[in-house]
């Protein structure tokens, strides 16, 4: 199909989104990513039962962690979808990068940036 | 063991926010189990706090270490020759963990990151129960091994109050009535009668009524 999708996702490959922790999502932030979205895939066809479930759980612990410091619990996000949905694969990178350009950078960036200045 | 949950991340971020040196402090035993002061948790919260303070403007330093348990000198001894390094310790092992940190180390201050709650089991992952009050004096043999001190409200010696409904308790409708967990224990184990027979006056002096508790073995000293 050969489809595009924005140049500013960096995709990082998991055997299962199960695998995902919630210091992942919070080491990501704390290195600078704007945003960070989990795709899985469609609830109820995990191959290990419940990945999935137990990835989305761990997106909203993040949440409540990032709006409780001031990052923006918006700017992670967890979507589901079948590995043969190309397209919307795109569609969900375009969405998310749309979300984060209107959120802006890091705050944790420009803080950064802010003291070593 | 003994189970905590963690304070709110907005309550740590407040008690922490003088400090540019911190070291978060988590304990491998039951808070491990428990989900609040392991390992993970001293990463997660460590990092939270990283981002927390920098995104105020501080530039603080916030280094993560879990010791295999916060209630034993040779574990806490481990400390010993970085805690100076710090201007504050932030401890997510139980109370009895940071108080006993505190203790060895008086010239660095130490806070908790949990609140301690109760002695209990994990009855399945993410629901934790109380089951003992470390009353010192355990009557477990006479009730079915079931608690009436940790199980009934009331902490009841002799059967149930006029408050227990349909086998729960009057003040939440969710929650077991502890007599009726006896009760019911005992008819299995064909020991009813055993509720017919009355159990003495507790000496609540073995209890924290009778002030701070203390064991001394000479044998294993």
């Amino acid at each position: 199909m050969r489809l595009q999708y924005p140049s500013s996702i960096r995709i990082i490959c998991l055997p299962c989104t199960g695998k995902v922790d919630l210091i992942h999502i919070l080491r990501s932030f704390e290195k600078g990513a704007d945003g960070v979205y989990v795709v899985g895939c469609m609830e109820g066809s995990c191959q290990y039962t419940s990945g999935n479930l137990r990835a989305r759980k761990r997106v909203e612990q993040a949440r409540v962690i990032l709006d409780a410091i001031g990052i923006g619990g918006d700017r992670v996000q967890m979507f589901n979808l079948a590995s043969s949905e190309a397209p919307r694969f795109v569609e969900v990178a375009e969405e998310m990068t749309r979300k984060i350009l209107a959120l802006g950078p890091n705050p944790i960036k420009t803080a950064r940036g802010k003291m070593a200045a | 063991m003994i189970v905590a949950k963690q304070k709110p991340i907005e309550e740590l971020i407040e008690s922490v926010k003088e400090a540019s040196k911190i070291l978060v402090v988590g304990c491998n035993e039951c808070v491990t189990v428990c989900e609040s002061g392991g390992k993970k948790e001293v990463a997660i919260l460590a990092s939270a706090l990283r981002m927390a303070l920098m995104n105020q403007g501080k530039e603080v330093r916030i280094d993560e270490i879990t010791l295999e348990r916060q209630c034993d000198h040779e574990y806490l001894e481990e400390l010993r020759k970085v805690i100076d390094q710090y201007d504050l310790v932030l401890s997510l092992a139980c109370g009895v963990g940071v108080q006993f940190l505190a203790e060895k180390y008086m010239r660095t201050p130490v806070l908790p990151g949990v609140d301690t709650c109760f002695m209990g089991v994990t009855e399945q992952r993410g629901v934790w129960t109380e089951r003992c009050q470390g009353c010192g004096q355990c009557i477990l043999a006479r009730t079915g091994g079931i608690c009436p001190v940790s199980r009934c409200a009331k902490r009841l010696f002799n059967g149930p109050c006029g408050g227990s409904t349909r086998g729960k308790c009057e003040i939440d409708k969710d929650l077991d009535c502890g007599w009726q967990l006896i009760i019911n224990r005992l008819k299995e184990l064909g020991r009813l009668d055993d509720f017919e027979t009355l159990l003495p006056i507790k000496d609540w002096s073995k209890e924290r009524a009778g002030g701070p508790r203390k064991i001394v073995r000479e044998d294993v000293r």
